[in-house]
């Protein structure tokens, strides 16, 4: 892929719509100043993607395997096997439920099904408003804390199932 | 540029790897190296794989995800085998030999881990092997037998993936063992890229973008998956039931043909010499299986190489390249068609025989369209005249006839179904059987070819020549062009008809042809073959800088042409795919007749209803179109750009 570059094939036919996409072309510039090139820039690009949308979206993961002349099956394959990319839109916060050992000990399932029932939703899904989206996580290192969950970048530690309709007020739609 | 061309060749064929070539150098350029295998000193090359060593002494080693020639993928961990000094069992496919090494291929914590390997990955395999296609042709069931596994240690959960059918490739994950040798086959060897690794661990499934279908991935159905994939997990779509119940239909007329890679591919399965005989036992089979009639595929081969030696030279001539009013035109010489109205198209000419390389430049290169030639593909030409001007003569209602073709490929099942190919709503060819089904069908008929008294094609459109055979293999129409090509041009026969620059395996060749040798420096036609779809984009790429210029290729999506096509038995080796090519040159030789344009029944359907190559009556039945084909990624950046 390093002459990916050179061989115009399908940039003779697709010109990737020039504003919607340079946010990208910058990002492709950032990573080549630090060395990155050809296929490297995969990740950095999907990083980018990332970073603007807060998930994947298809038009820019086509985008991306434009820009680097890698088939698109790559891109998603790529895109589908590490944890840090999504795929679908997230919502305005992002809870994250710890399921490590301790909080299990701790009745984090009870926070669970009690998460479940306030926002409607299962783990790994956005409310329908688009204000949370729900996620477990293997750890969050905050054993001490049990049972924890986080919203956005903050702890909320040693939670009982009634505390939680009154910490999720705080957070705006 | 000799570099660069054995650079290309090597792409194609070499089995030279990334971990061999290390080896090599660690060797310092020795040829050989001795190593210890169970106890007994061997001479092995230098520069190999421990598995390549292996085999090369004539071990057998299974493997699961070894694809010969490609980069070592190491997933499988079936070909494990033990080296002294060694804490854990090593994959011989990607270890490179080294002096000294001390190997045992079948110890029992060899066979113990090989067998585990095995039981793990059946732990989560369906195992509904008896009503699964791949039943008794099956890698995983082959081994599962061969390393003696009698229970099941192990019950694993089963992926629950929705298989993605319809298309003529069809894919099943749920059998998928994730070897990924189609998805090898599909980036490295046809630079295609339908499908990769999706999601991870349990999860991993083998699948095209964004959970789409092959149908919407810019899949070309080569068919290469289907042929390198262990299991069932990667297929045709079988026209097997519709065969049937037309061949059980009295009121159908049943009319099979049969390419040239079929013939010799059957008579390699049952083990019969590639001879004319041999062709006519299996004409009787066809027979006996219930086939109306029997016709040639290489009858309209050398159809389509009278339209495109025709449009060769006609391109030629309106980039001036060859005189345009030729005093040595013959009667069906290279005269300009009358009242022709489209503008004669661009050179270099491409040919368009192969259904895979179209769909591809539909979706990869659509700016070299108009480089295709515009002649059907022989399937679908003998299909026209079959519906058209056969059944007309016969005082057959056209709606009767039901045209199989059968074929060593996959995608003629999608050429068959192009909406060129059904005129009013009919297609010219109503079923598309590949090898395997063919072997299917006369399985179930209880009907072996080697058993048949010879029997002719059925007349007239069985008649054929050399040129027609070796289409099936990679350069074969190149070579038959030529031929005609020359008539077309000088108005005589070569005397030598062979052409050995274009024939081999090699995946690109490259020669210059005199068209008109004696002649005031000649007519230097400059060629090029091609086969396999990463060369042809690899070829295509260098077109477009203007580092190579060429008037005339051929280009085969297949690995070694349709001899190696996706629709052929399993396993399609170099030593197979060189038998069968081997049997298309020998079936050329015996041929009587072997240029295109002597072939009598193709003269006769000139005289009578076509008038000349590239006649308006000829263009309307034998020559089509070309769409260009925007992939999933060139749609969406579209709609992003509508937004």
């Amino acid at each position: 892929m390093a002459n990916g570059a050179q061989d115009g094939s399908r940039l003779v036919q697709v010109q990737a719509p020039a504003q919607r996409f340079a946010y990208l072309q910058a990002a492709v510039d950032d990573a080549a100043a630090e060395g990155q090139r050809g296929e490297e820039l995969l990740i950095p690009l999907l990083q980018a993607v990332q970073g603007k949308f807060g998930y994947l979206p298809a038009e820019d993961l086509a985008a991306v395997a434009e820009i680097l002349h890698v088939p698109l099956s790559r891109v998603y394959g790529v895109a589908t096997f590490y944890n840090q990319f999504r795929l679908t839109p997230v919502g305005k916060h992002i809870i994250r439920s710890c399921t490590g050992t301790a909080c299990h000990v701790k009745g984090a399932q009870m926070l669970r099904d009690a998460l479940q029932a306030e926002l409607g939703i299962a783990p790994g899904q956005t409310t329908p408003d688009g204000r949370f989206t729900w996620e477990l996580v293997a750890c969050l290192g905050a054993c001490g804390m049990a049972p924890v969950i986080m919203i956005d970048d903050e702890f909320h530690g040693r939670l009982t199932p009634q505390q939680l309709p009154r910490i999720l007020r705080t957070y705006s739609a | 540029m000799a570099k660069q061309k054995t650079e290309r060749v090597q792409a194609a064929q070499t089995s030279a790897t990334p971990a061999a070539a290390g080896a090599a150098a660690a060797t310092g350029g020795a040829t050989t190296v001795e190593i210890t295998v169970d106890g007994r000193k061997v001479q092995v090359p230098a520069g190999s794989t421990l598995l390549q060593a292996l085999r090369g002494i004539g071990i057998h080693v299974p493997t699961l995800c070894y694809l010969e020639g490609r980069t070592p993928f190491g997933g499988c961990r079936v070909c494990v085998v033990e080296v002294a000094g060694r804490r854990n069992l090593v994959p011989s496919c990607s270890e490179p030999v080294q002096p000294g090494m001390v190997v045992s291929t079948h110890s029992q914590r060899v066979l113990r881990g090989r067998k585990t390997v095995v039981e793990l990955l059946l732990a989560n395999h369906p195992e509904d092997c008896l009503v699964c296609e791949r039943n008794g042709n099956c890698d995983l069931q082959d081994l599962a037998r061969e390393l003696g596994v009698r229970e099941r240690r192990y019950r694993g959960e089963k992926r629950q993936a929705r298989p993605d059918l319809g298309s003529p490739v069809e894919r099943d994950p749920n059998k998928c063992i994730l070897c990924g040798k189609c998805v090898r086959v599909c980036s490295e060897v046809q630079g295609v890229g339908a499908i990769d690794f999706t999601n991870r661990g349990f999860r991993a499934v083998v699948a095209p973008a964004l959970g789409r279908t092959l149908q919407e991935a810019s899949c070309v159905y080569c068919g290469q998956c289907v042929m390198v994939c262990p299991t069932g997990a990667l297929r045709e779509r079988s026209s097997l039931e519709e065969v049937w119940a037309a061949i059980h239909d009295p009121n159908r007329v049943v009319v099979a043909q049969v390419a040239p890679a079929v013939r010799v591919a059957v008579d390699s399965q049952f083990g019969m010499p590639a001879t004319l005989e041999s062709t006519r036992r299996l004409v009787a089979a066809l027979r006996q299986i219930g086939f109306d009639r029997v016709f040639d595929t290489q009858w309209s081969a050398d159809l389509t190489i009278m339209e495109e030696a025709h449009e060769l030279v006609e391109r030629l001539q309106a980039a001036g390249a060859v005189p345009g009013n030729t005093d040595t035109a013959g009667a069906t010489g290279p005269e300009r068609r009358p009242g022709a109205t489209g503008h004669v198209g661009p050179l270099p000419l491409f040919t368009s025989c192969s259904p895979g390389w179209i769909k591809y430049v539909e979706h990869f290169h659509p700016d070299f369209l108009p480089h295709l030639s515009t002649c059907k593909s022989p399937q679908q030409m003998l299909g026209a005249v079959i519906k058209r001007l056969y059944a007309f003569e016969q005082g057959i209602n056209p709606n009767r006839l039901f045209v199989v073709s059968i074929m060593p490929c996959t995608a003629k099942k999608f050429e068959a179904e192009r909406p060129e190919m059904q005129p009013a709503g009919t297609r010219d060819v109503d079923a598309v059987l590949t090898t395997r089904e063919l072997l299917r069908m006369m399985e179930l008929a209880g009907v072996s070819p080697a058993d048949q008294e010879p029997m002719d094609f059925d007349s007239p459109l069985g008649e054929s020549t050399g040129a027609g055979t070796i289409f099936g293999a990679t350069g074969g129409v190149a070579e038959a062009a030529l031929r005609t090509a020359f008539w077309m041009v000088n108005g005589r026969d070569l005397e030598k008809v062979d052409f050995p620059a274009v024939r081999g395996l090699e995946g690109v060749k490259e020669a210059v042809v005199d068209l008109q040798p004696g002649k005031k420096g000649g007519i230097q036609l400059r060629c090029a073959v091609v086969n396999g779809l990463a060369n042809a984009g690899k070829l295509l790429d260098s077109i477009r800088r203007g580092e190579r210029q060429y008037d005339f290729v051929e280009f085969m999506a297949c690995p070694g042409g349709c001899i190696g096509g996706g629709g052929q038995p399993r396993p399609a080796n170099v030593e197979e795919l060189k038998r069968r090519m081997a049997g298309l040159y020998a079936l050329d030789q015996e041929s009587a007749i072997r240029v295109s344009h002597r072939n009598p029944t193709v003269v006769e359907l000139y005289r009578r209803h076509l008038g000349q190559p590239g006649s308006e009556a000829a263009h309307k039945l034998l020559h089509t179109r070309y769409t260009a084909r925007p992939g999933l990624a060139e749609q969406l950046l579209a709609q992003a750009q509508e937004q």
